[in-house]
C-alpha cells in the first residue's frame, strides 16, 4: 500500500530523534576481521525502538549504543554466540531478528516445511485418486478365454 | 461546497453499489436477464460517482482548501503542484478513497469490456465486486471521511511529510493499488463461479486477463516501491522484509501461482478447484495487507488497541469476505467436476510443482509477518522476525523454484519427457555455466552462494531463450523457416519467455548488488579523496540553497575513474523548519547497469562530513527485471486468444477484456 512509505516515514520519524547515523566511522573497529564480524552480527539484531530495522541500518541512538556495545564484546574476545547470548540476556529475545526455535516459535518455524510437505502429499494423493492403479493383468486362463472369445471360437 | 459534493457523491456511490450488489444478483438467481442487465450501467455510474468524489478531494488539495481537515493536515500552499496532487493519497483517508476508486474502475472495465462474458456470469461478477465496494464505502464514510471540515480553517496547511515529497509517491501507490484491487476481479470471478456451480476452461480464459493485469501492476508497483526505498532511505538496501513490504509480496506470490494454475485450467481443464481457491486467496491476502497497513497494528499492537475503530472495522470486513468466500468454497467445491488427467512429468506436473513451492513461499511470508503479531496479542511475548528468518526459510523454497523454471515450458502437456527437456536445455546450461565461470574469474567469488545465485539468474535467461529457440526450431530448420515460425508463435509464448527472463535479471541484480557490492563509511574533510571500486571521489565543497520549505546543504563530489573526471555527484541534506525534521538526499550515478551511491551523515561545523559511499554492481537489473516481467505480462495480455475468448464473441468487432493493460 502507499502506506509503505508512510510507515517508513513513521519509522524515520521515530529513529531520527537523535542525529546519530547508521554505523558511524568513529564506531568502526581497527581490525577489519572483527569489524566484518560486527557488521554480520549487526544485521541480525533489531533496533528495538524502530519499526523492523536492524541496528546496522538504524539511525536511532539506541542502535548506536548496541553497535558500540557489540564491538566492545568482540574486542574483549567473545565469540559470535557469546555476544548474542549477552545481548539476549540484556534486552530479551526481541532483539534477535531470527527468533530461536522454542515452544513459542514452533509454529513459525514449522509452517514453511509443513506447507511444502502438505502440498506434496496433496499433489500425490490427488494424482493417485484421479489416476487409479492399473487393473491387475489377466492371468493365463483369462488370456486364453479372451483369445477364444475374440477369435469367435466356442 | 465542492468538498460536500464529493461527500455526497460518495454516499450516492454507496447507494448505487447496494443496487449493483443486490438487483443483478437476484436476477442471476432467478435467471432474469432484465435484472441481470442492471449490473453494467450500475457499475459504470458507481465509477463515475466515486471518480467525482475523488476529483472533489483532489480539487480541495490543488486549491489548498485548508477548511478541509484532510488537506490542512497533509498539504501546504507552497508545495509544487505534483505534490499537492499526490498528497491526496499520502494519508489514510485519501488512500482509502483511491482504493475504492480503483475498485470501481475495475468494475467499470468489466462492465464496459466484458462483452464476451455470459450475461449471468457478468451479473454475478459485478454483484460480488459491488459487495466489496459496499464494505469499503461504508468503511470510508463511517470511519475515514476525507471531507471533514474545520470550524476555523488554518491559514496554512501542516505540509506533506518530507519523505513523501517524491516522484515515487506519484508512481508507487497507484500502481500497487491497481495490483491489489485488481485481484478483486479474480476473486469476484471465483465467487461467481462457485455461486453458479459451474467452471470450465472458458472461465479461466475470461478470468486470466484480469489476473494478468493485476499481476503486472503488482510487479511494477512492488519494484518501484523498492527503488524508491533504495534511493530515499539512504543505506542502499532495496528490500527489508518489512511487514508493509510483505503485505504486497503475499498477494504477488498468490497471484503468480494463480496465473500459472489458470493456464493449466484453461488448456487442460484441470486444477479447477485449486485455481478457484487461489483466486480467493490472492484477494484475501490483498485484504490482509490492507488491514496490516491501515489498522496501525504494525506500528504496535498497542496503538491498534488504543484506537481500534478502523482496525476492527477492516478486520470485520476481512472476516466476512475471507470467511464467507472460504465457506462458499468448502460448500460448493465438491460439486465442481475434476478435469483432465496428466502424468506427473508433464507441463501440468511442472506447474503443480511451481504452485506447491510458491504456496510454501507465500505461507512463509504470511507466517513470518503475522505470527509475531498473533503471539504478542495472545501471550504478550514479543519476538522479531526479520531478514535473517526469511533468508533461512524463503530463499531455500525459491531456489528450487528458479532451478526448475526453464524445464516447465520445455515439457509437453499431459505426458512430458524429462530427458528430452534436459537435452534441449543442455546448451543453455553449458553457456550459462561458462559465463558464470568467466564472471567468477573477473569479479571474484565472495561466496559459493553468490556465484550459484548469479548462475541461477543466467540460467533463467538462458532457459527462456532456449524455449523460444526450441519452439521456432532454431538451428534445426533453415533460418527462414524459423523466422516464419517465430511470427506464427502465439504472443503468450513470448510473454512467458520475457517474464521468466525478467525474473532472471532481477535475481542477477539482487545477488550482484548484495554480494559483490562495496561500501565505504568515513569522515571526510573538504579536499579529501575516497577510493572505492576503482572510483576516486573528492569532496570539493558545500553549496547552500534555500528551497520553498527547506534549507539545503549540497555537498559536491567530483568523481574520477582511471584519472579522468567522469562526473559530479551532489548528495544533500535538507532541513525542514516547519516540521523540524531533516532528510538526507542520496546522490546516484548510474554507470551502465551499476550505480555509485553517496549518502550523507552529519556535517560538522568545520566541514567534516560523514559520508557513506556504496558501489552497487548491476543493481538496476533488480528493477529492470521487474519491468521486463511486466512487459512479458503485457505481451501475453495482447495475445489474440485471450482477447477473442469464446467463439460467440469472435463475431463481435470490438476487442473485449484487454482494457486494463492499456
Amino acid at each position: 500500500m502507499s502506506a509503505r512509505r508512510i510507515a517508513a516515514a513513521l519509522a524515520l520519524a521515530l529513529c531520527l530523534a537523535g542525529s546519530a547515523q547508521a554505523v558511524e566511522p568513529g564506531e568502526m573497529l581497527k581490525d577489519p576481521v572483527l569489524e566484518a564480524r560486527a557488521r554480520v552480527l549487526s544485521a541480525e539484531l533489531r533496533c528495538m525502538v524502530c519499526q523492523n530495522q536492524s541496528i546496522d541500518d538504524s539511525e536511532a541512538p539506541l542502535a548506536a549504543d548496541i553497535r558500540v556495545l557489540l564491538r566492545q564484546r568482540l574486542e574483549a574476545g567473545d565469540s559470535d554466540q557469546q555476544v548474542l547470548d549477552f545481548l539476549v540476556a540484556r534486552y530479551g529475545e526481541f532483539i534477535l531478528l531470527k527468533p530461536p526455535v522454542n515452544w513459542d516459535t514452533l509454529i513459525l518455524w514449522a509452517v514453511p516445511p509443513l506447507v511444502l510437505i502438505a502440498g506434496g502429499l496433496a499433489a500425490f494423493y490427488g494424482y493417485r485418486r484421479r489416476n487409479p492403479a492399473e487393473p491387475t493383468p489377466l492371468d493365463a486362463g483369462e488370456q486364453e478365454a479372451l483369445r477364444r472369445l475374440l477369435s469367435g471360437q466356442p | 461546497m465542492i468538498a460536500e459534493l464529493g461527500h455526497f457523491a460518495l454516499v450516492l456511490a454507496l447507494g448505487l453499489a447496494i443496487i449493483q450488489g443486490g438487483v443483478p444478483f437476484y436476477g442471476a438467481l432467478r435467471n432474469d436477464e432484465r435484472l441481470e442487465a442492471v449490473a453494467a450501467p450500475a457499475a459504470l455510474t458507481q465509477f463515475l460517482l466515486v471518480g467525482l468524489s475523488f476529483a472533489a478531494l483532489m480539487h480541495a488539495y490543488v486549491v489548498s482548501d485548508f477548511s478541509v481537515l484532510n488537506v490542512a493536515e497533509n498539504s501546504n500552499s507552497n508545495l509544487p503542484l505534483l505534490y499537492k496532487i499526490t498528497g491526496v493519497w499520502s494519508n489514510h483517508e485519501g488512500s482509502m478513497l483511491l482504493w475504492v476508486l480503483i475498485l470501481a474502475l475495475f468494475g467499470a472495465l468489466v462492465a464496459a469490456f466484458g462483452n464476451n462474458l455470459p450475461i449471468k456470469l457478468k451479473a454475478l461478477v459485478l454483484s460480488v465486486q459491488a459487495w466489496t465496494a459496499i464494505a469499503f464505502l461504508i468503511f470510508i464514510l463511517a470511519t475515514s471521511n476525507p471531507f471533514l471540515r474545520l470550524d476555523t480553517p488554518p491559514l496554512e496547511g501542516q505540509d506533506l511529510n518530507p519523505v513523501l515529497e517524491d516522484i515515487g509517491l506519484a508512481i508507487h501507490p497507484p500502481l500497487l493499488y491497481l495490483g491489489y484491487v485488481g485481484c478483486s476481479i479474480s476473486f469476484a470471478f471465483a465467487v461467481a463461479a462457485l455461486i453458479e456451480g459451474r467452471i470450465d476452461a472458458a472461465w479461466a480464459r475470461w478470468a486470466r486477463p484480469w489476473t494478468l493485469a493485476a499481476w503486472m501492476f503488482l510487479t511494477v508497483g512492488i519494484a518501484m516501491g523498492s527503488y524508491w526505498a533504495y534511493y530515499t532511505l539512504g543505506w542502499g538496501g532495496f528490500w527489508f522484509w518489512d511487514p508493509v513490504e510483505n503485505a504486497s509480496l503475499m498477494p504477488w506470490l498468490a497471484a503468480t501461482a494463480l496465473l500459472h494454475s489458470a493456464v493449466v485450467m484453461e488448456k487442460r481443464d484441470a486444477l479447477k478447484i485449486w485455481t478457484i481457491l487461489l483466486a480467493i486467496l490472492a484477494f484475501s491476502l490483498s485484504l490482509v495487507g490492507t488491514f496490516l497497513v491501515r489498522s496501525g497494528v504494525l506500528t504496535s499492537v498497542h496503538s491498534f488497541a488504543s484506537d481500534p475503530t478502523r482496525g476492527i472495522f477492516i478486520l470485520v470486513i476481512l472476516c466476512i469476505f475471507i470467511g464467507g468466500a472460504l465457506t462458499l468454497f468448502a460448500w460448493r467445491a465438491g460439486t465442481l467436476a475434476p478435469g483432465g488427467l496428466f502424468a506427473p512429468i508433464s507441463r501440468e506436473g511442472a506447474l503443480v510443482l511451481n504452485n506447491i513451492l510458491l504456496s510454501a513461499a507465500a505461507a512463509t511470508v504470511i507466517v513470518g509477518t503475522l505470527y509475531p503479531l498473533a503471539l504478542e496479542t495472545l501471550t504478550g511475548i514479543k519476538i522479531s522476525v526479520g531478514a535473517p528468518f526469511f533468508n533461512l526459510t524463503f530463499v531455500p523454497l525459491v531456489v528450487p523454484l528458479l532451478f526448475i523454471m526453464p524445464f516447465g515450458p520445455m515439457l509437453a502437456w499431459k505426458r512430458g519427457d524429462i530427458y528430452a527437456a534436459a537435452q534441449r536445455l543442455m546448451l543453455a546450461f553449458g553457456i550459462t555455466l561458462a559465463a558464470d565461470v568467466v564472471i567468477a574469474d573477473i569479479a571474484g567469488v565472495p561466496s559459493a552462494f553468490s556465484i550459484f545465485g548469479i548462475w541461477l539468474g543466467l540460467w533463467l535467461v538462458g532457459g527462456a531463450i532456449s524455449e523460444i529457440a526450441f519452439r521456432v526450431k532454431l538451428g534445426t530448420t533453415p533460418l527462414a523457416e524459423s523466422w516464419r515460425r517465430a511470427i506464427g508463435l502465439p504472443r503468450s509464448a513470448f510473454g512467458t519467455a520475457l517474464a521468466h527472463a525478467g525474473l532472471g535479471l532481477t535475481v542477477i541484480g539482487i545477488i550482484a548488488a548484495t554480494t559483490w557490492g562495496a561500501e565505504s563509511i568515513r569522515s571526510m574533510k573538504p579536499g579529501e579523496t575516497l577510493e572505492l571500486s576503482g572510483y576516486a571521489l573528492t569532496l570539493d565543497g558545500f553549496v547552500q540553497h534555500h528551497g520553498p520549505e527547506y534549507d539545503e546543504t549540497t555537498v559536491r563530489f567530483s568523481v574520477r575513474h582511471g584519472g579522468a573526471l567522469s562526473g559530479i555527484m551532489e548528495p544533500s541534506k535538507r532541513t525542514y523548519a516547519d516540521r523540524q525534521t531533516s532528510t538526507s538526499e542520496a546522490a546516484l550515478k548510474t554507470v551502465w547497469l551499476s550505480q555509485l551511491y553517496i549518502s550523507l551523515g552529519d556535517i560538522a561545523a568545520d566541514g567534516t562530513t560523514t559520508v557513506r559511499v556504496y558501489w552497487k554492481p548491476v543493481v538496476t537489473l533488480t528493477w529492470l527485471g521487474a519491468i521486463v516481467m511486466a512487459l512479458g505480462g503485457l505481451m501475453s495480455l495482447s495475445d489474440r486468444r485471450l482477447r477473442v475468448g469464446i467463439p460467440k464473441s469472435a463475431r463481435r468487432s470490438s476487442p473485449p477484456a484487454v482494457a486494463p493493460a492499456e
